[in-house]
């Protein structure tokens, strides 16, 4: 039982560290996405 | 217990319960923060009108003058990462993110002072030498952390991480012309503001960073991982001290690996709107170049995770002769897709290069901790990022004055590029030869038994509790 609430724990505490550098970056690779698609046009 | 001793390697040592993938994370936050160097340039323009606001006065700082606060930081980069590589290595890198985030921001905040003042030589110093050396020590901070958490995989984590320093341009240069232009007025360009809300940003994201980041405990292995208990080839399983490793050849032969295939890639990187434009005049309009520029950012970025992840499978070695073969391929036919008018197939030559110039850096940590082993890696590639330092005045100063110089001689601008382009051509074949020179480290150069017992005795006093899976 406590070796579950640890593996959970961290598995949340995973997705709040890959969210807090993978939203920012996402949203920077689409902004440069949008720009680059300029090339095309 | 002072408030400091957290920020101690052995307060960093991970508990039973730890996943490894907390790790690349904690890399990010500082890569994704340092990685706003590569788009500073944002600022020059505004910067040049911060008397005149709409347009430049004669009091106003010249663009020229400007680009030197880069060059500083590049500068300062490649020599706090050689001065300061040992400190990171045996202090930990939670101290290391922390003190970079320390520097990051007070050169943010030093430079905002300088743009409200209006006194140039506080950018150089704030951005320029601050910020340089929290580049030098934040770059290097996570990356021997993350071999030794990932030993099964050692370039798809150092790919990671230094994927990030690729990608952090992408956000900071749209981050800063949208805060620009919530802080500018009538009156006011709004450098200083946004100085100081990127260096409040940046310092909260690198701060979290090194609370999140750990180190193994000594012994630790990934699960179902087995070591090899012998030297293969090139790997080796013994530890070269840092200083040791300046005396011997492989240092430097993969030193200038490093510097030839960064000058062949940072040379075209800068001058990519320019040239696309020119030789294909009428075909590549200002706009699709700034398009181009941006698509080549993404191949920078995707380049660095995907080539050094391909070097745990096909080894480093390998993966720089690809470089430097495939390189020298597409340099020799980017002139001859201007001859027939190809812009896809300028595109896709520049695209995968630019790709080759990204895996160039991600790759190289996995490639030094091949030859020299895991525990001085990251202090040992502090001192090879001085070659990126001289890439960067060695590439755009060639592909600059070349071109220049075709110019003044009457060569059409379509062509002007085109003897820049075989010379780069020709030093992958430099590189090439370099990298093939490249054999496994004499083992005189290793340390010794007494200094390994030496380092398991401050390793155990070190570690609090093993560390989990």
């Amino acid at each position: 039982m406590n070796e579950q609430t640890q593996d959970s724990s961290m598995t949340l505490k995973l997705i709040l560290a890959w969210g807090f550098v993978g939203i920012p970056l996402t949203w920077g690779v689409i902004q440069t996405a949008i720009n680059a698609m300029k090339l095309f046009q | 217990m002072s408030l400091l001793s957290i920020l101690d390697r052995s307060h960093t040592v991970a508990k039973p319960g730890f996943s490894r993938w907390m790790v690349p994370p904690a890399a990010l936050c500082v890569h994704l923060c340092i990685g706003q160097a590569y788009a500073f340039s944002v600022f020059n323009l505004p910067m040049t009108k911060l008397l005149g606001v709409s347009q430049s006065t004669p009091a106003d700082w010249k663009l020229t003058e400007l680009g030197w606060i880069f060059s500083i930081a590049i500068f300062f980069l490649g020599v706090s990462s050689a001065v300061f590589g040992r400190w990171v290595e045996e202090g930990g890198p939670r101290r290391a993110m922390f003190t970079a985030a320390l520097c990051w921001a007070g050169g943010f905040f030093i430079s905002a002072i300088g743009v409200y003042a209006h006194m140039l030589w506080l950018i150089y110093l704030g951005y320029g030498v601050l910020g340089g050396i929290a580049l030098g020590i934040g770059y290097i901070s996570p990356v021997s952390t993350l071999i030794k958490w990932f030993p099964d995989r050692p370039g798809m984590a150092t790919g990671m991480a230094i994927m990030g320093f690729g990608g952090g341009a992408f956000i900071a240069s749209p981050l800063s012309v949208w805060l620009m232009s919530k802080f500018s007025s009538a009156t006011h360009v709004g450098v200083a503001e946004t100085f100081i809300v990127l260096g409040i940003v940046y310092f909260f994201f690198m701060i979290v960073g090194s609370i999140i980041v750990r180190v193994p405990a000594p012994g630790w292995k990934p699960k179902g991982y087995v070591a090899p208990t012998q030297s293969q080839g090139l790997i080796t399983r013994s530890d070269v001290f840092v200083y040791d490793a300046l005396k011997t050849p492989q240092f430097w032969l993969i030193w200038w690996i490093l510097c030839l295939n960064v000058t062949a890639g940072i040379g075209v990187l800068g001058q990519a709107s320019a040239m696309s434009q020119e030789m294909f005049p009428g075909h590549i309009t200002p706009v699709a170049a700034a398009g181009f520029v941006g698509l080549m950012s993404l191949f920078n970025m995707g380049g660095r995770f995907f080539w050094a992840s391909t070097s745990d499978y096909i080894g480093r070695k390998n993966t720089y002769f690809v470089f430097m073969v495939l390189g020298f391929l597409l340099y020799c036919a980017v002139p001859h897709t201007g001859t027939i008018g190809s812009v896809a197939g300028f595109v896709i030559c520049f695209l995968i290069i630019i790709s080759m110039y990204g895996g160039g850096f991600s790759t190289v940590p996995a490639y030094l901790r091949d030859m020299f082993g895991t525990r001085y890696v990251g202090a040992i590639h502090g001192l090879l990022l001085t070659a990126w330092s001289m890439a960067g005045i060695f590439g755009p100063v060639l592909v600059n004055y070349i071109r220049e110089y075709n110019v003044t001689h009457g060569v059409p601008k379509a062509q002007a590029y085109n003897v820049t382009m075989y010379i780069m051509a020709g030093l992958l074949v430099i590189g090439f030869i370099c990298n093939l020179m490249v054999k496994a480290v004499h083992h005189r150069f290793h340390m010794k038994p007494d200094h390994e017992a030496e380092r398991a005795q401050v390793a155990v006093a070190a570690a609090g509790e093993p560390a989990g899976a």
